[in-house]
């Protein structure tokens, strides 16, 4: 049954993928509609979702130790000591992600039927589409390393192939391009960590991995394994992480990821595929916790990225840049749970986070359907009027990131933060960094949704002209004209955006602080924390308002800063540097640019000049033209003559039966 | 008493008439005389079997000069017809005129 998850997807592809291709490519063919192409691919992710709702309620019948179903189908490889089944496992962390993963999915399939009406090929759009959510799913039933492996490089391709949708446009294309090459620098580091764990442990398999590891409970190094071999392993399998999870160093390629459609965004690169970094380390949890180095670099890492990504989100214009850092920053949130130790609180974010970002971009969507393809925030604003449902929704989306109670997102970001803080693992110096980020995040977006919703609109102007519009091109651009075709989304657009309200609305009360069902539900695969003795309860109280009041506050500075454009405009001005320092991300792209891409261009251009042309292809043409010059010099005696050839027979005879008589003998 | 005829005449015959045919096949260029040249080279072999038959008191060389005699008629059939359908493409038949494979 629980082979059915993945399968459903699978057949979707399978379906809309080979119509597309054997019937639909010929050009000139006409192309199945967004209609029907959509309405199979999202059947067939509904059904993912339905199966994962009932296998969800038989796991909830179960008692809590023994909440674990599995499925073998076949052997996959066997190997002298070595045995790998093709088998999945559904516990209660991964049934967490099936239900996001295909609970999500479904909203923004349908949201796609709408966003990509217009769009020349949705059959193929929709096939990738389920592609990614067959290999998703993979990825979090996989019940060991190299089937989560094999997921993981599943959605690494949908990402690629998605991002790259729309090829002919060859930024849009190179977009694509290097988000494969990062995550395959994140996947090599993923690679190697497999391989040490199976020469240390003699597994892959999760489950034997963990009996391997804890003991009644307790998480212990196993006899012949050192400290550093694990610390190594869940450092290498950290770097596959970054990649997928786009944290310092190599987020680089989420924010150029945007190029793709807009459900793409949503669901590949803040819903699900990006989270699949914390499902590895919150499922790998007992080996993270067993070395405290990783988990610092974890926690660091996290936070770094954290704060420097909603750094870079403050300046942005494109509204789905600043939602690519916003998620950037997120993830970053993420990892600094999990690397103090509150895997529970991490997971929990994953799952608001889906909620809210998937909203967020999907609202962004919309306003980008209904502003006909723009995406400047500078050129928005105003819109609350034009798209009321959007706006609603996406307003509820923002108080969730931004923490405000009782939105879903409060209470995962506030778990973190105080975990962050009163965990053994944890500092003041981490929990500044994430309150500060808070506070920048609420900023920036507020910032966000200020531009785009509220004031008075800027578009009318640059609106009108790019489109050739007949309005108002009259003796004044008054503001408050609208250019005729801003409008709100259709339903199955807005449809979707109203579940996903709702979701961040209440997703947070699976996990209210001392009462968490989610913290109880996760018991068996991630041990319960422990309440720690050195800070104060009433701590947690305090560092509670303080969040909130941060968020308030940076809701309360953008919305007066940007209230008036003016304003903003002067302190860019006065501090021009770090504007500009910022605006250009911190030049990240750049230095890979000058320290790693044109080396390695260089090296390689040197290696294909001096080393295969003069070398390699000399050898190998040398003998083509040896064989040449040989058939040259031998084709001469074939005359075309028959009669020529009678004589060399003639002679060819003559000889061998002289032979035959005078020479045998 | 009918003179017996010596076997080594007969044979000498047929040799010089299967290396007249040989020569003809090397030396002329018109492919109608070259075929012509080829019944003699065969029929040259022809005589020899029947030679051998009669000398050995074996039934098989005239068995296989029956069978070369049938082969032979339907060769040349087919050989006309290549002689035809040379004449129609090339408006020719000499022999230098087909070297087509050369190149």
């Amino acid at each position: 049954m629980i082979a059915l998850i993945p399968l459903f997807p699978l057949i979707g592809f399978l379906i809309n993928g080979s119509w597309y291709a054997f019937v639909q490519a010929a050009p000139g063919r006409r192309k199945a509609g967004s209609g029907i192409t959509g309405a199979i691919a999202t059947m067939a992710i509904l059904g993912s979702f339905v199966v994962s709702c009932l296998l969800f309620l038989q796991l909830q019948g179960l008692p809590p130790e023994s909440r674990v179903l599995e499925q073998t189908l076949f052997p996959w490889m066997t190997f002298a000591g070595f045995k790998l089944d093709m088998a999945f496992r559904l516990d209660s962390l991964s049934t967490l992600f099936t239900l996001v993963v295909s609970g999500v999915g479904t909203l923004i399939h349908i949201y796609s039927i709408g966003y990509m009406s217009h769009d020349a090929t949705p059959g193929k759009f929709f096939a990738y589409l389920n592609l990614f959510c067959f290999a998703m799913l993979m990825l979090v039933l996989g019940a060991s390393l190299p089937i989560l492996f094999l997921g993981w490089e599943g959605v690494g391709l949908c990402s690629y192939l998605l991002i790259g949708y729309w090829y002919s446009d060859p930024e849009k294309a190179s977009a694509g391009k290097k988000a494969f090459v990062v995550n395959r620098v994140g996947d090599f580091g993923f690679l190697l960590g497999m391989f040490l764990i199976f020469t240390a442990f003699g597994t892959l398999d999760f489950e034997a991995l963990r009996s391997a590891i804890v003991h009644g409970g307790h998480a212990a190094l196993p006899e012949g394994v050192a400290v550093t071999t694990v610390t190594a392993i869940c450092l290498l399998l950290f770097v596959g992480c970054m990649g997928k999870s786009a944290q310092i160093p190599l987020y680089v390629w989420l924010p150029d990821a945007m190029a793709g459609p807009t459900p793409v965004s949503a669901l590949i690169h803040a819903a699900t595929m990006v989270t699949s970094g914390i499902y590895m380390v919150a499922r790998l949890n007992f080996l993270y916790s067993l070395s405290p180095t990783a988990m610092a670099v974890v926690a660091a890492v996290g936070g770094v990225t954290a704060f420097f990504a909603a750094t870079i989100a403050i300046t942005q214009k494109d509204i789905k840049k600043v939602l690519a850092y916003s998620t950037v920053s997120q993830l970053g949130y993420m990892f600094l749970a999990c690397g103090v130790g509150a895997f529970t609180a991490g997971v929990f974010h994953v799952i608001t986070h889906a909620f809210f970002k998937a909203l967020l971009f999907l609202g962004a969507g919309s306003v980008i359907h209904g502003m006909h393809e723009e995406q400047d925030i500078m050129k928005m604003g105003g819109l609350r009027a034009k798209m009321p449902v959007t706006f609603a929704t996406f307003a509820l989306g923002w108080l969730a990131i931004c923490g405000i109670p009782p939105f879903s997102g409060f209470f995962s970001k506030d778990e973190i933060l105080w975990l962050a803080f009163s965990s053994e693992h944890g500092s003041v110096l981490l929990w500044g960094l994430g309150a500060l980020t808070a506070v920048m995040t609420a900023f920036y977006m507020t910032r966000l949704f200020t531009l785009t919703f509220l004031g008075k609109p800027r578009f009318s102007e640059a609106h009108g002209e790019k489109h050739g519009h007949g309005h108002g091109h009259g003796d004044d651009h008054s503001h408050g004209h609208a250019p005729a075709g801003v409008h709100e989304s259709p339903f199955s657009m807005t449809g979707p955006l109203q579940v996903l309200a709702l979701l961040s609305l209440i997703g947070g009360f699976m996990g209210i602080p001392h009462m968490s069902w989610l913290e109880h539900w996760l018991a068996p695969v991630i041990p319960a924390h422990q309440a720690t003795g050195h800070v104060a309860a009433e701590m947690e109280w305090v560092l509670m308002g303080v969040s909130v009041a941060g968020a308030a506050l940076g809701i309360f500075l953008a919305i007066r800063l940007y209230a008036d454009l003016e304003l903003p405009r002067q302190f860019a001005t006065k501090w021009a540097g770090l504007y500009r320092v910022l605006f250009n991300k911190w030049y990240v792209d750049e230095l890979y640019e000058r320290t790693l891409v044109r080396p390695i261009h260089a090296l390689s251009q040197g290696l294909w000049k001096n080393f295969d042309v003069a070398v390699i292809d000399r050898i190998v043409l040398s003998f083509g033209r040896a064989s040449q010059w040989s058939g040259q010099t031998v084709r001469t005696i074939q005359t075309g003559s028959i009669q020529f050839y009678a004589l060399v027979l003639l002679i060819g005879i003559v000889l061998s039966v002289g032979y035959l008589i005078y020479g045998l003998a | 008493m009918i003179q017996q005829v010596e076997p080594w005449v007969v044979l000498s015959f047929c040799a010089a008439i299967f290396f007249i045919g040989f020569a003809g096949v090397l030396i002329r260029r018109n492919i109608l005389v070259v075929l012509m040249c080829i019944e003699l080279m065969l029929n040259a072999v022809n005589l020899t079997f029947v030679t051998f038959s009669k000398e050995l008191q074996h039934l098989g060389g005239q068995m296989s000069v029956l069978f070369i005699i049938t082969v032979a008629a339907a060769e040349s059939a087919v050989g006309l017809a290549l002689v035809i359908a040379m004449f129609r493409t090339l408006r020719g038949v000499d022999t230098d005129q087909i070297r087509l494979l050369r190149e």
